[in-house]
């Protein structure tokens, strides 16, 4: 956990006293709608079908008990009771009253919470990996750098107004699961020769329209600096990138056009202007933040403790511990899942009466701590080994404990046209008529791994481009029609997915879905190769024969 | 159109120019760059202040062989989203060592005025008489600051630093 001082605290409560006064202008009719748009959308509230939505910040994923009951409270004071956890390690509440916003951002203020630049074309809550700090393995824990770059890119003077949004996430395990490839500039922490902490910088990647791969510009920036680095190429994107069409003003436009080429060396001339600038960091500033990072006292506890050999003749117990429970970096301690994606419901939803619970489970099983995945599940970080029985019990009784993580039915998808102005087809009904499909979890372990991504238009909230099996919702003749591709992933490997053919209408999505993976089933030369192997393997043609030979 | 300079509501002493009004005898002119640029040399041989009016799409370091005879720059904001003068500000007072009045036109209003005192800028030419009115106000909302800018106000970070240092030679 990171914890707040008081020059962070101050801030937070001085943004919120700002955006208190935006309100009241708002409210009073000082500023109309278009002039109120633009700072509202520096502070995570957009106006959607029904109502506004408000989008708060959980940087890199780390969540403090005492910050999931403030959301709980918020979720249950000022909204229906329950709020959503997104591909970017955000929280939204769909239906906040515009004249509440203010004590609810205060009330989260207390704990450390914000919402600062969760929408706008500014740079964006720094996304890291959920594991980050525990799992085996790591280079070093990322939220330190991802702490440095949150408070670098909060209220920039400079880079506030950027052609369009600016997404940075950071990994330090070899297993991306922050989804790096796919960022405006994605850092892969790496050591030199010499055991220096530097980063591998990718820049360019980004999915809505025109998806794109990142490609690494530098191979090793120094830790020192990276602060100077990141300002080089926020510097020549802020001038460069353009503004004349949205759909064009990404930073990943901009490496296209120029050529990453190009744009290094631009970039670079930049750098050597500011590198040695007050933006270098020293060791003495790096320990300051990891001190502030506390950290558990673990107990040196057995790998295989008694209460583990008892429950594993549960079989319920052990399907899920198989799927939902990972090895954390100390043997005695595990990293636990929880999966927001329930058989029949919305992925990524949770219940305040569930976030008041698990902040509990978090108290007496996980040394208070929380983590928050891009796949819109969260995570207990800290579970001592001899503890899983009792806690998946305890799951099991908030509905939190389907063994479902990484499985077909662990869906990412956008809140689509039942929620967003945006959207031009539904997204949620969509993902829950394919968990009641493969509800068998018998059928989805005999699956294996298959991430289904869906978005409901194009700006690929959901990430279909890089799921396993994306499904992009359109609209086509006012009817809503889905495009579906094989063979995207969003990890270390990183790839867009390919077209199977014509899109299909919504009754017929799930129907597809399943041809897909029955031909896979068919197609797989072993148990082990995973679906997306397979798509590498052959290629979409026996998919897209499959689909389309009776349709 | 307030203008506030200094931290307050003050007359503005530039007349601005466009690319075909007649240069007048005397006072204080405001130019646009293009015009600037073709007759520099005659603008600023006459009595009278001279300014440019620069565009937010052209680069900054084109005006740097003038920086020491002009007395004001004047940025613009085509729109409130559009961020592209903060670059050029920060370039002029950080990089090229600007001293002259750094003027803020077009689209501004009191939510961006702490990022643009951060930036540089010295003068606004605000939208509302209301957001000029709450220009001393609003500047010292924030108190905390974590990026180093050429405004010379202390960052978090090394603010951190300092309580450190202190702290451990008290104890």
């Amino acid at each position: 956990m990171y914890a707040y001082d008081e020059i962070d605290r101050t801030l937070v409560n001085e943004r919120v006293s700002e955006f208190r006064d935006q309100v009241q202008r708002r409210l009073s009719g000082e500023l109309t709608e278009d002039e109120f748009k633009m700072l509202r959308l520096q502070n995570g509230v957009y106006l959607q079908l029904h109502a506004y939505m408000f989008r708060v910040a959980i940087p890199y994923g780390t969540l403090a008990s005492n910050q999931l009951r403030a959301l709980a409270h918020v979720a249950r004071k000022y909204d229906r009771g329950y709020g959503h956890f997104t591909t970017r390690q955000n929280v939204q509440f769909n239906w906040i009253k515009l004249s509440d916003l203010p004590d609810a951002l205060a009330d989260l203020a207390e704990v450390g919470i914000h919402a600062m630049q969760t929408s706008g074309n500014n740079m964006r809550n720094v996304t890291s990996d959920q594991w980050a700090g525990v799992a085996p393995g790591e280079i070093e824990d990322p939220r330190i750098w991802s702490e440095l770059i949150r408070q670098h890119t909060t209220l920039h003077p400079e880079f506030s107004f950027l052609p369009r949004k600016f997404k940075i996430a950071i990994t330090a395990s070899d297993h991306d699961r922050a989804a790096i490839k796919v960022h405006d500039i994605g850092l892969r922490l790496v050591r030199n020769e010499k055991g220096e902490t530097g980063f591998e910088v990718l820049v360019g990647g980004g999915l809505g329209r025109t998806p794109f791969i990142g490609k690494t510009i530098k191979h090793f920036v120094h830790g020192r600096d990276l602060l100077s680095y990141i300002e080089a190429i926020l510097r020549v994107y802020n001038q460069y990138g353009r503004r004349d069409n949205i759909y064009k003003a990404r930073i990943k436009i901009l490496v296209h056009e120029l050529g990453i080429e190009k744009f290094s060396r631009e970039v670079e001339e930049e750098w050597q202007h500011i590198r040695y600038s007050s933006l270098q960091i020293d060791d003495e500033v790096i320990e300051d933040i990891r001190s502030r990072f506390i950290y558990p006292a673990y107990e040196k506890l057995p790998h295989m403790p008694d209460e583990l050999r008892q429950a594993a003749a549960d079989p319920e117990f052990e399907a899920w511990r198989k799927n939902s429970v990972a090895a954390h970096k100390n043997p005695g301690y595990s990293i636990v899942t929880i999966s927001l994606k329930p058989i029949g419901g919305p992925p990524g939803d949770a219940t305040a009466e569930q976030m008041d619970a698990l902040a509990d489970l978090a108290d007496k099983y996980s040394f208070g701590e929380i983590r928050v995945g891009h796949e819109q599940n969260l995570a207990l970080p800290h579970v001592a080994k001899r503890d899983l029985p009792a806690l998946w019990k305890a799951l099991d009784k908030l509905g939190l404990a389907t063994p479902n993580v990484n499985l077909i039915t662990d869906i990412i998808a956008c809140p689509g046209l039942d929620y967003c102005s945006l959207a031009n087809a539904r997204s949620i009904p969509i993902a829950q008529e394919l968990t009641r499909r493969f509800a068998n979890h018998e059928l989805a372990n005999l699956i294996g791994r298959l991430h289904i991504n869906i978005s409901g238009c194009i700006n690929a909230c959901g990430h279909h481009h890089v799921g396993h099996i994306g499904i992009l919702g359109v609209e086509k003749n006012g009817e809503e029609v889905y495009q579906i591709t094989i063979g995207g992933r969003a990890d270390e490997n990183a790839a867009l997915g390919n077209l199977i053919g014509p899109g299909v209408k919504f009754d017929e999505v799930a129907d597809v879905i399943e041809d897909i993976v029955e031909a896979y089933l068919a197609l797989r030369e072993r148990p082990e190769e995973l679906f997306v192997d397979t798509v590498k393997r052959l290629g979409v043609e026996p998919f897209k024969e499959r689909v389309y030979a009776t349709r | 159109m307030p203008l506030v300079n200094g931290g307050k509501i003050a007359d503005d002493s530039f007349a601005k120019l466009a690319v075909d009004t007649p240069l007048p005898e005397g006072g204080d002119i405001l130019v646009p760059a293009e015009r600037f640029l073709g007759e520099a040399d005659g603008l600023l041989k006459r009595a009278g202040k001279v300014g440019v009016i620069w565009p937010n799409n052209r680069d900054i370091a084109e005006l740097v062989p003038y920086l020491g005879k002009i007395a004001a720059v004047a940025l613009v904001f085509p729109s409130f989203r559009d961020g592209r003068a903060y670059s050029q500000a920060r370039l002029l007072r950080e990089r090229y060592n600007y001293r002259g009045e750094l003027r803020a036109t077009g689209q501004v209003l009191r939510d961006q005025f702490v990022f643009m005192l951060r930036a540089g800028f010295d003068s606004f030419e605000v939208k509302k008489q209301a957001d000029a009115e709450a220009f001393m106000q609003t500047a010292k909302r924030y108190s905390v600051f974590y990026q180093p800018t050429g405004d010379g106000r202390i960052t978090a970070l090394h603010r951190r630093m300092q309580l450190r240092h202190s702290e451990g030679v008290g104890t």
